[in-house]
C-alpha cells in the first residue's frame, strides 16, 4: 500500500446542466423545490493507481474529463461515486496565484497563499527567501500585487506553489507560463523534484513533453478510461485516433470557398507507403489529393509543417516553386517529394492548402490535417527542430599566454547573450 | 496526533485569511482602519439626533452606575448588533466572493466564513474598547465586566458563525439569499430593542391589551414572543454589563449560550451538508 501514491476507485463525477438556471428562490418555488437539469457525466467509473515517485500523465481530447479528474483528486470537487485516497501531501498547481489578493503586497500574499495551500507560518519563513528569488520579484516584493506584470503575477504563483513541498503535486497544463527563461527554470525544478522521487500527476496537450515526462500515461475519452500504460505506446496509439477524427471532412480548423477541395493528404514513407512514423534523414513524400468540381485556372498548392506546440517550422507553395499547373477540373494529386527529412524528433502538423494564383483566394484550406511523428535517425542532434546536416571538424588549439579566465568570462557573456 | 497539527494548520489559515480581510478592507483609503470606528461613530450620532433629540425615547439611568447618556445606552446595543450584522452578512457573501479562489485551490471552505466572522470581531472589539473608555470617562466602571463582556462576544461570534455558515451555502445556491437576507435584517434590527428600551414594548402590549387585543380570551403573547429573539437576549446582556455594570439576568445568559450552540450546530451541519458540491455551483 506504501507504494502508492493516488489509488483513483471506481470514481465517476455527475453534473447538472441545469435547462433553467434556478438561482433565485422565485423560481425554485414556482417549479416545486428542485431545479430541473439534465446530468452529464464527465467520470465515469475511473480506476488507477499512481505508483510512489513515477510521472503519471493524463490525456484525451478537450472535455474528455482529465481536468475533472485533476480536480477530483485535487479534492476540489467531490466524486459522486468512488473514492479516491492519497498517500502523502498533496498541492495543485491548476490556476497560479487565484488565491492573491490584488491590493496587498507580495510579502502578505506569499504567507497569505501559502497558508491557503497548507503551510505554517514557521515553513514560510523559512523558505521565504527561496519563494521570492526563485520568482525573481525581490524588488517589488513590498508592492501589492495588482501592480505586478501578469508575468510576475504568475511566476510568484507558481513559487509559492511548488514550494510547498509536497509528496504528490498535481499540473494541468501549467509548465507553460512565464517567459523561456522562467520555464527553464520550471522544468529544472520539475526534475529536480521528480529526482527527490515525488509523484507528479500531470494533465497535458503537449504530447512531446507527455512522452518524455511521463513514466505512465492514461487515455481519457468521454470520460472513460480507455487504456493506461507506457507513454510510448499509448501516445502513438492516441495520436493515430485524432488522425482518425481529423481525416473526417468536417473540422474547425478547415476554411475555402470549395470550387476545389482537399481530398486526401497522406504522408508516405521512402516506399510510397502511408505512414505517421518516420526518422530523421528518411526520404518521404506528401501527397495532396484534390478534386476540382470546376475548372479552376492556375491553382497555387501550399504545404506547412508546424510542431504540436505550434512552432511554424516550414512552408512552401507551387507559386514559389514555379510548379503551378494552367488549370485543374474533376480530381488529380500532387506530391511534395523530400529526400531528407531535416526534422529532429518530435510529432509535427501539416495543412494544406488550394488557393488562387493571387494565393488571396482561398479555395480549401485544411490546418494541421496529418500529424506524424519523427524518431531518431540519422544524423543524430542533441536537439530543436530541425537538422542542419551540418558536421563537426576544423579544431584549431593554439596554447595562448593570454589568462585564462578572461576568455572564460567572453564565453560565459556569450552564453547569457544567448539565453535572454 | 494528525488532527491536532490540522486545527494548527486551519488556525494559521484562519489567522492568514483574516488578516487578509482586515488589512484588505480599508486599502487605499487615506483614513484606514479609522473606517472601522467611524462607520459606528456615524451612526451613533445619527441615531442620537433622531431617537435621542427628536422622538425623545426615554431611557432608564443605569443602575447601579448611575449613567443617564443616551448615546452611551445606544452604543452598547449597537456595536453588538453591527457586529451581528457584518459578520451574517459578510459570511454569507464569503463563498461566492471568492468563487475563483474555491474552483482552483482545496482548503477548508468553511475558513472563509470564520474569516469574515474574526475579522468583523477585531473591528468589533476595537469598537469594545472605545465604549468601555467612554463609559470610564462618564464615571462608571465597567472594566470588572470585561473578562465577561469577552464571553458574551465568543457566544455572540458562535452564534453569527452559525448563521453565516448555513447562509453562505445558501447564497451560493440561492443568489436572492443575500437580497433577502438584507431585509430581513433591517426587521430584525427594529425587532431588537436597540434604539428603544424594551419597556415600551410591555407599554405597547398593554395598551393592545387594553383596545381588548386578546386571542382565546387570554392576552397577546407580545413580550414572550418578542423575547424569543436571541439578539433581544444578548442585545440585555451587553447593556447589563456595560451600561448598568451588573450581572446580566441567568435566564438571558443561559438563552444565548443556548443561541449559540444550537445555531453553530445547525449551521455547521447544514454547511457540510452542502459544502461538496460548491465548487461545481459557484
Amino acid at each position: 500500500m506504501t507504494d502508492i501514491a493516488v489509488v483513483v476507485d471506481d470514481v465517476s463525477k455527475r453534473f447538472r446542466l441545469y435547462r433553467q438556471r434556478n438561482q433565485s428562490l422565485k423560481a425554485a418555488l414556482m417549479r416545486g423545490g428542485r431545479a430541473q437539469f439534465d446530468e452529464f457525466w464527465a467520470l465515469r467509473n475511473v480506476s488507477f493507481e499512481v505508483p510512489v515517485g513515477s510521472t503519471f500523465g493524463l490525456m484525451g481530447v478537450n472535455g474528455s474529463g482529465k481536468s475533472t479528474l485533476l480536480k477530483c483528486i485535487a479534492q476540489i470537487l467531490h466524486p459522486d461515486t468512488g473514492k479516491i485516497s492519497y498517500n502523502g501531501k498533496i498541492s495543485a498547481l491548476l490556476e497560479l496565484g487565484s488565491g492573491f489578493h490584488p491590493e496587498l503586497s507580495g510579502r502578505e500574499n506569499v504567507y497569505l497563499n501559502g497558508s491557503i495551500l497548507g503551510l505554517s507560518k514557521r515553513e514560510l519563513d523559512a523558505r521565504f527567501d527561496e519563494i521570492v528569488d526563485f520568482a525573481g520579484v525581490e524588488q517589488f516584493i513590498d508592492q501589492p500585487v495588482k501592480n505586478y506584470s501578469s508575468g510576475m503575477y504568475v511566476r510568484l504563483g507558481f513559487s509559492v506553489a511548488i514550494n510547498v513541498d509536497p509528496d504528490i503535486l498535481l499540473i494541468d497544463e501549467v509548465l507553460a507560463v512565464g517567459d523561456a527563461a522562467f520555464q527553464d527554470k520550471c522544468m529544472e525544478k520539475f526534475a529536480e523534484f521528480r529526482r527527490a522521487g515525488k509523484t507528479v500527476v500531470v494533465v497535458s496537450h503537449a504530447m512531446g513533453t507527455m512522452r518524455t515526462l511521463c513514466d505512465e500515461v492514461a487515455w481519457l475519452d468521454g470520460g472513460k478510461l480507455v487504456d493506461i500504460g507506457r507513454p510510448e505506446e499509448l501516445i502513438d496509439r492516441y495520436i493515430d485516433e485524432g488522425h482518425a477524427q481529423r481525416d473526417g471532412d468536417v473540422g474547425g480548423a478547415r476554411w475555402g470557398s470549395g470550387e476545389a477541395v482537399l481530398t486526401n493528404v497522406s504522408f508516405m514513407d521512402a516506399g510510397n507507403v502511408s505512414t505517421t512514423k518516420v526518422r530523421t534523414g528518411d526520404a518521404a513524400t506528401i501527397r495532396i489529393g484534390y478534386r476540382a468540381d470546376q475548372r479552376i485556372d492556375k491553382p497555387v498548392f501550399g504545404l506547412a509543417i508546424e510542431t504540436l506546440e505550434g512552432v511554424y517550422v516550414w512552408a512552401s507553395n507551387t507559386r514559389d516553386a514555379d510548379y503551378v499547373p494552367d488549370y485543374i477540373e474533376g480530381s488529380g494529386s500532387i506530391e511534395f517529394r523530400i529526400p531528407r527529412l531535416m526534422l529532429l524528433p518530435g510529432t509535427f502538423d501539416i495543412s494544406a492548402s488550394i488557393v488562387d494564383y493571387s494565393t488571396i483566394h482561398v479555395y480549401d484550406f485544411h490546418r494541421h490535417c496529418y500529424r506524424f511523428d519523427v524518431d531518431h535517425g540519422t544524423p543524430r542532434e542533441s536537439g530543436g527542430v530541425v537538422s542542419l546536416g551540418g558536421s563537426w571538424g576544423n579544431l584549431t588549439n593554439k596554447p595562448s599566454n593570454k589568462p585564462s579566465n578572461e576568455q572564460s568570462n567572453e564565453h560565459s557573456n556569450d552564453t547569457t547573450g544567448i539565453s535572454t | 496526533m494528525t488532527a491536532l497539527t490540522q486545527l494548527r494548520d486551519s488556525r494559521e489559515l484562519l489567522v492568514n485569511l483574516t488578516m487578509r480581510e482586515v488589512r484588505g478592507k480599508y486599502k487605499r483609503t487615506a483614513l484606514g482602519q479609522l473606517w472601522s470606528l467611524i462607520n459606528p461613530l456615524a451612526m451613533m450620532l445619527i441615531f442620537s439626533v433622531v431617537f435621542g433629540l427628536v422622538l425623545r425615547v426615554k431611557i432608564p439611568p443605569g443602575s447601579p452606575s448611575g449613567l443617564n447618556v443616551f448615546a452611551i445606552w445606544l452604543v452598547c446595543a449597537l456595536l453588538p448588533w453591527n457586529f451581528m450584522n457584518n459578520a451574517v452578512s459578510g459570511g454569507m457573501g464569503s463563498l461566492v466572493g471568492n468563487a475563483n479562489l474555491i474552483k482552483k485551490v482545496y482548503f477548508p471552505r468553511d475558513a472563509l466564513v470564520g474569516a469574515t466572522v474574526l475579522s468583523c470581531d477585531v473591528t468589533f472589539l476595537v469598537e469594545l474598547g472605545v465604549l468601555f473608555a467612554a463609559v470610564l470617562v462618564f464615571g462608571a466602571m465597567p472594566l470588572p465586566w470585561l473578562p465577561l463582556v469577552l464571553v458574551f462576544v465568543l457566544m455572540l461570534t458562535m452564534f453569527s458563525l452559525g448563521l453565516g455558515l448555513a447562509l453562505s451555502v445558501t447564497n451560493v445556491y440561492f443568489r436572492d439569499t443575500q437580497h433577502f437576507v438584507g431585509i430581513a435584517m433591517q426587521l430584525w434590527f427594529y425587532a431588537t430593542p436597540i434604539v428603544y428600551p424594551i419597556s415600551y414594548v410591555a407599554q405597547a402590549a398593554q395598551k393592545l391589551h387594553d383596545k381588548g387585543g386578546r386571542i382565546f380570551g387570554h392576552p397577546l403573547p407580545v413580550e414572550f414572543v418578542y423575547r424569543l429573539n436571541p439578539m433581544e437576549r444578548f442585545t440585555q446582556s451587553f447593556r447589563s454589563m456595560i451600561y448598568d455594570n451588573r450581572w446580566p439576568a441567568l435566564g438571558d445568559s443561559l438563552y444565548c449560550a443556548g443561541a449559540a450552540v444550537i445555531s453553530l450546530v445547525l449551521g455547521y451541519w447544514i454547511f457540510t451538508k452542502f459544502a461538496a458540491r460548491i465548487a461545481e455551483e459557484l
